[in-house]
């Protein structure tokens, strides 16, 4: 494997572009945290023609749910959860700019196209590895819907977060050799 | 008659799922090291190391070993000349669970309605499994599930006709279409035989054995070594990114079922495949 690449959000087009499936990465800077709930709030807001709470543009979304953390840690764990059950809402926030989605497990073919059209990629974080990953969460704070708990949309600042390129934006994936329903 | 008071099964209680939310077994480390050697991806190789850096972060550092912390899974067996003391058995369960899942700061999971989804804020309630078996000791097994591995189980109800191959090819199918979605490398929990629930009963029973040994009925082992073998060579590795890992073991339990029926349960865990018991 090769030296991973550095990357600082925001991701602008250009270099997502230029990201290839297999790529090892290191992500810095600000990721937004959401995950089932959040993303059904997200669509329900766009929906309503209401303004999101966050600027999609460039963004980088993670899914996950932390746990909380002991009192000297930001979390105590916090790895991927699987993505394809936030593949229904992905494209309409894909549109919006949304450039990168860190999650774990294969994505719909309704999402590869919205990430070829608009240039975003997918990328794989190891899921069971809460541990590891939330050693790289230097800050959060909430964004909103506190109400969701471990669900709520927070803002993170991560330091070379480690993930891999799954999906490229030009549709290929390391996902080659399994069935998506 | 032997008394046993519902505040030391919830005591103990408490200790289980500290300990299992916090360290992995010792089988389950020999596992993944095992894996790690024989692993032909380098990056199969790379996200097992990852795996065995994060179990020793998790225990040195006081952190869970993964952020789902999962559906509180309660099996008691209880002796049947235990005598139950000092209250009820079920709400001192429920007070167990709330004070781990908040005191080791673990993640709340469980929302009151499939629908509503509104979160209990507490974890409870936890899934609790009770037996009466002989004797005057009482077993308790906990097991903290996952959620992502939990939504690609399934079961078949398969005909007789399907036979040994049908039954092998749907467990297979069931492991192979849910890629990297479980976080593989997977424990496989099979129920073969029964009814509809009893075989569901019956893999996550077989997720309980402890990791790697085989099942009594030696057609039974067999089975689990060809179908650890066979998901093996379908490629999906760890994480489903590739590689010759997607199981570390698979445990079958069968049971006698129906003259019309061949039902087949798969439960699958993921590779933090936490659980801790007690004898009281």
């Amino acid at each position: 494997m090769s030296e991973p690449i550095k990357l600082t959000t925001p991701l602008t087009e250009d270099q997502t572009r230029v990201l290839r499936a297999g790529d090892q990465i290191r992500i810095s800077g600000v990721v937004y945290t959401a995950r089932d709930a959040a993303h059904k709030r997200l669509v329900e807001l766009l929906d309503q023609k209401q303004p999101l709470p966050f600027d999609m543009d460039g963004a980088i979304i993670y899914y996950v749910g932390p746990t909380p953390g002991a009192p000297d840690q930001v979390f105590g764990a916090a790895g991927p959860t699987t993505s394809y059950r936030m593949d229904a809402y992905a494209p309409r926030l894909i549109a919006l700019g949304l450039r990168g989605m860190i999650g774990k497990g294969n994505r719909s073919p309704e999402v590869v196209d919205a990430m070829k059209q608009h240039g975003a990629v997918y990328f794989a974080a190891t899921g069971g590895a809460g541990a590891l990953l939330a050693k790289c969460i230097v800050k959060s704070e909430t964004v909103a819907w506190d109400d969701l708990g471990a669900e709520a949309l927070r803002r993170l600042e991560v330091v070379n977060f480690p993930v891999v390129v799954a999906i490229d934006a030009e549709g290929t994936s390391l996902y080659g050799n399994q069935a998506m329903e | 008659m032997r008394e046993l008071s519902v505040a030391t099964i919830a005591t103990h209680l408490e200790i289980l799922i500290n300990q299992a939310s916090f360290n992995l077994g010792e089988r389950e480390l020999c596992a993944l090291r095992e894996a790690q050697a024989r692993e032909s991806s380098a990056s199969g190789r790379a996200i097992l190391s990852e795996l065995l850096q994060n179990a020793d972060i998790a225990r040195l550092e006081g952190r869970p070993l993964c952020q789902d912390t999962g559906v509180a899974l309660v099996f008691l067996d209880i002796g049947q000349d235990v005598h139950i003391v000092g209250g009820d058995l079920q709400p001192a369960i429920y007070r167990a669970v709330r004070n781990a899942y908040q005191d080791n700061y673990l993640r709340k999971s469980m929302v009151e309605h499939p629908l509503a989804r509104k979160n209990t804020g507490d974890n409870n309630p936890p899934i609790i499994h009770i037996r009466i078996v002989p004797g005057e000791q009482v077993r308790m097994r906990f097991a903290a599930k996952g959620g992502g591995c939990e939504n690609m189980s399934r079961i078949g109800m398969l005909t007789p006709s399907a036979g040994r191959e049908g039954v092998m090819d749907f467990i297979v199918r069931t492991v192979c279409e849910a890629g990297g979605n479980p976080c593989p490398p997977v424990v496989v929990g099979v129920g073969l035989g029964g009814n509809f629930e009893k075989s569901a009963m019956l893999a996550k029973e077989a997720l309980m054995r402890p990791l790697g040994d085989h099942a009594e009925r030696e057609d039974d082992a067999e089975m689990e070594r060809e179908l650890l073998a066979r998901i093996n060579a379908e490629g999906h590795g760890p994480m489903g990114l590739g590689g010759t890992t997607t199981a570390l073991a698979v445990h079958v339990i069968s049971h006698p079922c129906h003259i019309a029926s061949l039902p087949v349960a798969v439960n699958i865990d993921c590779h933090s495949h936490r659980h801790a018991e007690v004898i009281l």
